[in-house]
């Protein structure tokens, strides 16, 4: 037979557990991401070329090498400096470093496009460097980038089934378990692929939405005619 | 009475709810040499573009050199034209663009070879030797290996021209040709279509704000206002005594200008 | 291109004090890691030819198809696009032999990854012949070419251009993406990794190496798309 419902039933439960652990990694390394990639993108910009160098040098090694090595290497390399890591921890870690170094681009480009003026209006009224970030520049640099953290939260989300590579029991290690155990890979993999097609979809759209609104408000900021 | 070359028939054209022109009867006789003339936004460039078959009309029907052009008949009765019918008969019509649209990634002799080629059918010698003999006529033989990029504006509207006259078209249309063209590039390009008015019969429609060449060269004016043919007549005529206000504002505005 | 080159450097001179450090071990691991590289370009490549092919096809259907064609290529993209490439990696590996299709992990892998990138690949194709300017439509246009003709002769020699920097970074994406084959059993630099730390437990090295390895190929596509822009870009000799 090729899809036995019964058998589905049966995954449910199991799937619907996994999903919360994927749904779990993928917040908290987007958060990571997130929180990461806006820090590496203002030492990125940075006026110390020690500062800036590296850390550019870090992020284009970090966007240029594959995620799952970079996962492998906090599972397995941490340890033998003496911390031992929780496979979820370490996932979550990669995953954040991973994308926090695709973040940073996103920040860096949204923040190169405040006009100079706006630093130069913070300088004359002798605002400090944290004050200006906070109030002045992050608000404007933020709003236009949001769409494309959009898209990498979503491909954060797909790339955790990688964390099955380090037996987190998350939906694609579930899938592979289910599968292994009654030989029926058909029905948990199908609806694991499924699953994930639906979600990025209706991120998607929900992206759309929010670029939408945001550039409503955007050109009309305190809704003036 | 001969039927005229191209034949506007109360041709109406809408963009949405914006009336771009409005029940234009236009009449051109084979070989006459037509400049339109007017404010931006009366419709003149749209004319053109029709024309060429680059936009639909909403009401009406254009004729050229008898057939129809915009429709076709099916069962006697005058449907809009399908692709197959259209690709007939548009080969009677030829354009120049004001931006030139030459093929930046073939060479001045291959953009003109091109279409003669492929769509005409004729062999690689016989495309090769018109379009030589085309070049050699705007005055750029010489250049004929050149890329678009290694000419100057004056150089690749000539180029252009050429590339048009390729495919033997009846009627030849010039959507301001000189528009983007610096200053002293202009007259090198006036020339080209001075001699092609009168070293071939052609029919000539041009849009263009070149007044002292529209004046010397046309045998009738349009002047376009608000998507209508405000008026209409010999050069003379209408540069001397216009009898429109609106033409007199336009003409002086523009001499003003200049 | 330059930090690029800084961090090349950085990095090669810190794997080049590890073998001093270390040298008799590296040959431990060395030759294994290499083999496992040499898959890894083998797929890459593969992969990389199969996602041009279907990326022009999905593309062209896409945009010109009639009806049944064009739903197709819709779905082909949504589908590859919205699933990560390891679901569909697994989903042909385990799933289709239940259809009574046994393939090898090899031709799995590289069929896999190259619908992934493929169906990333039609959205750039895509992307690319839109902003080819409107004019040269009219051109072809008031020259009487038909659509197909224009395309073929006058669009898409221009779009080709616009096209070669996204394919690079879709080169690299497959490139890393590569790494998940090691899941399936097969064994490129991946699997050839976690191998050879399994053998000798110098995980710091290897992995540091191998990271150094991908970088390294990457640095080889980049630098190959960017020569390839120049020589493109001079045959068509861009001007107004």
């Amino acid at each position: 037979m090729f899809w036995d419902w019964s058998y589905v039933w049966e995954i449910m439960p199991a799937l619907l557990r996994a999903s919360l652990v994927t749904i779990q990694a993928t917040v908290l390394g987007f958060i990571l991401a997130a929180v990461l990639g806006l820090v590496l993108a203002i030492m990125r910009m940075s006026k110390t070329n020690w500062i800036s160098i590296p850390t550019a040098g870090f992020v284009e090694f970090i966007r240029s090498t594959p995620v799952l090595i970079q996962i492998f290497f906090i599972y397995f390399v941490f340890p033998e400096f003496g911390v031992v890591l929780p496979a979820m921890v370490a996932g979550v870690i990669a995953l954040g470093l991973h994308y926090g170094s695709y973040c940073s681009e996103v920040y860096r480009a949204g923040l190169e496009n405040i006009p100079s003026g706006q630093w130069e209006a913070s300088i004359a009224l002798n605002l400090s460097p944290y004050i200006t970030f906070r109030d002045i520049i992050i608000p404007q640099a933020i709003p236009p980038v949001v769409p494309a953290l959009g898209n990498y939260l979503v491909a954060l989300f797909k790339e955790t089934p990688l964390l099955s590579a380090i037996a987190v029991l998350e939906l694609m290690q579930t899938a592979k378990i289910l599968g292994s155990e009654s030989f029926r890979y058909v029905e948990p993999i199908t609806i694991v692929g499924a699953f994930f097609l639906v979600m990025s979809l209706v991120a998607a759209a929900l992206i759309r939405r929010v670029e939408a609104y945001l550039n409503r408000t955007l050109r009309n900021p305190g809704g003036a005619r | 009475m001969t039927t005229p070359m191209v034949k506007f028939d109360n041709v109406t054209k809408r963009y949405g709810s914006l009336t771009v022109l409005d029940s234009l009867n236009l009449e051109i006789a084979p070989n006459e040499k037509v400049a339109i003339i007017g404010p931006s936004g009366s419709g003149k460039t749209t004319v053109l573009r029709m024309l060429m078959t680059l936009e639909r009309i909403n009401e009406g029907v254009i004729y050229v050199d008898g057939e129809p052009m915009t429709h076709m008949q099916k069962n006697g009765k005058l449907v809009p034209a399908d692709e197959r019918y259209l690709r007939r008969v548009r080969g009677n019509v030829g354009m120049v663009f004001q931006h030139f649209n030459l093929f930046p990634h073939m060479s001045a002799l291959k953009n003109c070879m091109e279409a003669p080629l492929h769509v005409l059918g004729l062999s690689r010698k016989a495309a090769a030797e018109r379009a030589t003999e085309l070049l050699d006529m705007v005055g750029l033989g010489d250049k004929r290996d050149q890329y678009p990029s290694q000419l100057s504006g004056g150089q690749q509207q000539r180029v252009a021209i050429a590339r048009a006259l390729a495919m033997r078209p009846k009627v030849m249309l010039f959507d301001e040709v000189t528009s983007a063209l610096d200053p002293e590039l202009v007259g090198e390009v006036l020339n080209v279509i001075r001699k092609l008015g009168t070293e071939h019969s052609l029919t000539m429609l041009m849009v263009t704000h070149q007044m002292g060449f529209a004046r010397e060269f046309a045998d009738r004016v349009c002047f376009f206002y608000g998507g209508r043919i405000a008026e209409s007549g010999k050069p003379d005529e209408i540069f001397n005594d216009p009898k429109e206000e609106r033409t007199r504002q336009f003409l002086s505005a523009v001499l003003e200008a200049s | 291109m330059q930090l690029r080159q800084l961090a090349v450097c950085a990095i090669v001179f810190f794997t080049a004090g590890l073998a001093v450090s270390s040298f008799a071990g590296f040959r431990e691991f060395i030759p294994g890691l290499l083999q496992g590289a040499w898959v890894t370009i083998q797929i890459t490549v593969g992969g990389s030819l199969l996602a041009v092919v279907m990326a022009l096809i999905g593309a062209m259907a896409k945009m010109y198809g009639l009806g049944p064609i064009r739903w197709l290529a819709v779905a082909y993209i949504e589908i590859f696009r919205g699933t990560s490439a390891l679901v569909q990696l697994f989903w042909l590996f385990f799933v289709l032999p239940h259809f009574g299709v046994v393939l090898d992990p090899m031709t799995v892998a590289i069929a896999a990854l190259g619908l992934n990138v493929g169906a990333y690949g039609a959205e750039v194709v895509r992307g690319a012949v839109n902003s080819v300017p409107r004019g040269q439509w009219e051109a072809s246009v008031a020259l009487n070419m038909p659509r197909a003709l224009a395309l073929r002769r006058i669009i898409l020699p221009q779009a080709f251009v616009a096209m070669i920097p996204p394919w690079g970074n879709l080169f690299i994406e497959l490139l890393k993406a590569t790494a998940l084959v090691s899941l399936i059993t097969i064994s490129d630099l991946t699997f050839k990794a976690q191998q050879m730390n399994q053998i000798t437990f110098r995980t710091v090295e290897i992995f540091t190496i191998v990271l150094v390895m991908y970088l390294a190929i990457s640095i080889v596509i980049t630098v190959g798309t960017r020569t390839l822009e120049t020589i493109a870009a001079r045959g068509i000799a861009r001007g107004r």
